[in-house]
């Protein structure tokens, strides 16, 4: 069993190698190749399974130790994996999601012609994935994130000669570059502190470092994952990542990348709590950021960057519950995973109204699409239904059970955290039901483009038609799977803990607040989109709704803050390295320069100017030897 | 006689000579010139050799014969050949070596 663990991770890696190398030989079968390889991991998945669930809770682990990859003196790396209840969630829902994006960009990319590049791209995002959360130690976990960050960086910038989508690419790559400084920092702080990258020994030894050094991991870890999942400061990326083609978008906010931070977390969850204060800031940074993403998305006319606040929004839900602690984590991968399929659905069902509208991603020129493509409507209906937390669909019971555990935090906290996420929920109604109401309510709006052509919206092919469909059914049916018996939280209870909080509300309550909420904050939109016509321009409107259309200013900060410092710091350089560093060469160089030319008169050419320079010299040297005698 | 005398001689030879590079600019003249140099310090050699009463001086002086003569071979052919190429035996004008 356990050597499938192998085969699960080479398969799309060895897909992606295949196709690069492959070359165009390779041009008509690539994409179906990546898919198959990709449903293969699901496969082997899906078998390690099934293997798992014969076993017994505290039994359900493989290890599987392939090779020693850096064994020098103490320090051992080795290229191992570990396989348990948080590892196979996370697996499922990487390789199912992944397949069926796999699935849907066969439709989606049929017209490019790097359509084999792509799928390359899509396996190796995968592999290192999946490397990511199945390896049994950080260091190697630290080679999926960069493979994560790298597959990543290729895709948001594939279609490279849109300037913007290079830019977004270069974006991505460097804000993730610097919460990868924190892993790193992290890793190095572990290997001081136990000795050892494995996780066993130093989740097992946690309890017995200083609280100082765990809370420094515990931050270092924190700023890593922020980077990955986009929660702030670090989230600037994740709206530009929307250049990359609607798939990408799907597999980053779905299936990789973005939880990637939210599994760091929950597998770090013996280093945080044992240390409190990082605890507290992993919620704080949680709870931020799931306003800001649902702020942004309140405001956005662009239909991916709406969805990408929205992602941010919900990310922070999963933060903040990891956060909370053994209260939290079962519920944090919950609402990973129920979010992984509706947000996977409202992804591709974006992407399909895309491909209908040539290309066109401005909310304000839909409108009334739900004539013209009937299953796409019904697919991206669903998951609005369960992403809002509509009562007995996905996300009603994943995110009932966070805000839950958050009013558990107890005294002003607990409130406080509850009323944040009450109005998280709130504005999440409000903005997808914008955005429902925008693309699929309402008259046409759609208008020919520049040359004149006029969008046809139509129906998407089977290819795209069945994963959303697919991911429809996951939408609608996981979270009431997965709440019959508690049966995910005893699924993971023995990897992360559970603890059941007292809190002051009880869970009915906060299933009535949270719905009543939802009910608002949908009203809200159809008040203000559904009731009369959608501008097709957008209106100037408050303060705060153009600060939201600018990403709450994330980029002006960043340029005040980091860039213009930063170029005037290289202009001082620039300066001091040409008036000091090249002062000093230059002026050593021209000191010796006129020195010789002054030295070069002696050689005038002159045989007897040369003579009385030998005479001059033959009688000072016999003057000395006399003097020398003499003295 | 007092051989210190020769001695001086030899010296007043020897700076003649050397006045006679310095001053004078015609090739054959600097040349005679630097003869009357190596002639100079043969004279002192050899009157060494006559005050110390063993031979090591005359030796020497025998060795800077050699060596003037063949000297002379080199230069003389040297002088010809500038001559011929620039019609001037003056070493002023044969100042090319030089930046």
């Amino acid at each position: 069993m356990e050597s499938l663990i192998g085969l699960l991770v080479g398969a799309p890696l060895l897909g992606a190698a295949l196709l690069l190398v492959g070359g165009r030989r390779l041009d008509r079968v690539g994409h179906w190749l990546a898919t198959a390889l990709a449903a293969t991991s699901f496969v082997l998945a899906a078998v390690l399974f099934s293997d798992l669930l014969d076993r017994e809770g505290e039994e359900r682990v493989l290890h599987e130790h392939l090779f020693s990859w850096v064994p020098v003196a103490d320090l051992r790396a080795d290229v191992a994996f570990q396989l348990d209840q948080l590892s196979m969630t996370f697996v499922l829902l990487i390789t199912s999601v992944g397949t069926l994006i796999h699935l849907y960009s066969i439709g989606y990319m049929a017209h490019d012609e790097r359509r084999r590049r792509f799928f390359a791209y899509l396996n190796l995002f995968l592999g290192a994935m999946l490397l990511l959360v199945l390896a049994d130690n950080y260091l190697l976990l630290y080679v999926g994130w960069e493979g994560v960050g790298l597959a990543s960086f290729l895709l948001i910038g594939f279609w490279q000669h849109k300037p913007s989508a290079a830019t977004a690419a270069k974006k991505a790559f460097i804000v993730n570059r610097v919460g990868d400084i924190g892993l790193s920092i992290a890793i190095l702080l572990m290997f001081t502190t136990f000795g050892t990258f494995a996780f066993e020994p130093v989740l097992d030894g946690a309890t017995g470092a200083s609280e100082a050094t765990l809370t420094g991991i515990g931050l270092m870890l924190l700023l890593a994952a922020c980077g990955k999942s986009a929660q702030v400061p670090l989230q600037s990326w994740l709206g530009d990542a929307m250049e990359g083609p609607t798939p990408v978008s799907a597999l980053i906010h779905a299936a990789t990348m973005v939880t990637a931070g939210v599994y760091l977390i929950t597998r770090s969850g013996a280093i945080f709590d044992a240390a409190p204060d990082a605890q507290t800031v992993v919620v704080v940074v949680g709870a931020v950021t799931l306003l800001f993403g649902a702020i942004v998305g309140c405001a956005k006319d662009d239909i991916k960057k709406a969805l990408a606040g929205s992602t941010m929004s919900q990310i922070g839900y999963m933060m903040l519950a990891a956060g909370l602690g053994p209260v939290g984590y079962v519920f944090a991968i919950m609402h990973l995973v129920t979010h992984g399929f509706f947000k996977a659905g409202l992804f591709l069902g974006a992407g399909s109204v895309m491909h209908a509208m040539n290309d066109e991603v401005d909310m304000r020129r839909y409108g009334g699409l739900r004539r013209h493509m009937p299953v796409t409507f019904v697919t991206f209906g669903l998951a609005y239904l369960a992403i809002i937390g509509f009562p007995y669909l996905s996300g009603f019971f994943s995110k009932d059970e966070i805000i839950y555990a958050g009013f558990a935090k107890g005294g002003t906290e607990g409130w406080i955290l509850g009323g944040v996420m009450l109005l998280g929920a709130a504005l999440t109604a409000y903005y997808m039901t914008r955005i429902m109401l925008m693309t699929f309510f309402g008259e046409k709006r759609w208008q020919p483009d520049a040359h004149g052509h006029e969008p046809h919206p139509h129906e998407a092919p089977l290819t795209m038609t069945i994963p959303m469909i697919v991911l429809a059914f996951g939408s609608v049916f996981a979270g009431f799977l997965f709440d019959s018996g508690e049966a995910f939280v005893h699924w993971l209870e023995p990897v992360t803990g559970l603890e059941h909080g007292d809190s002051p509300v009880g869970h009915g309550t906060v299933g009535l607040a949270a719905t009543a909420v939802m009910v608002v904050g949908v009203a809200g939109a159809w008040f203000q989109y559904g009731r009369r016509p959608v501008p097709a321009v957008a209106p100037t409107g408050r303060l705060l709704t153009r600060a939201a259309r600018r990403d709450l200013l994330q980029d002006d900060f960043n340029h005040a803050a980091f860039v213009t410092p930063g170029n005037y710091l290289t202009r001082g350089l620039v300066y001091l390295d040409h008036k000091l560093v090249d002062g000093l060469v230059n002026g050593t160089a021209a000191s010796f320069g006129g020195l010789s030319g002054r030295l070069r008169r002696v050689q005038n050419g002159f045989a007897r100017s040369y003579a009385v320079s030998m005479f001059g010299g033959a009688a000072l040297l016999i003057a000395a030897t006399l003097l020398m005698r003499a003295v | 006689m007092n051989p210190e005398n020769y001695l001086f001689l030899a010296a007043l030879l020897f700076t003649l000579g050397a006045s006679g590079v310095l001053l004078r600019r015609n090739a054959i003249v600097v040349f005679m010139c630097v003869e009357l140099m190596l002639n100079a310090s043969n004279l002192a050699l050899v009157t060494f050799s006559r005050m110390h009463g063993n031979l090591d001086g005359q030796i020497m002086a025998f060795f800077v014969m050699v060596v003037a003569a063949a000297e002379v071979v080199v230069g003389l052919a040297v002088i010809v050949t500038v001559y011929r190429s620039r019609h001037s035996a003056s070493v002023d004008d044969a100042s090319l070596m030089k930046l």
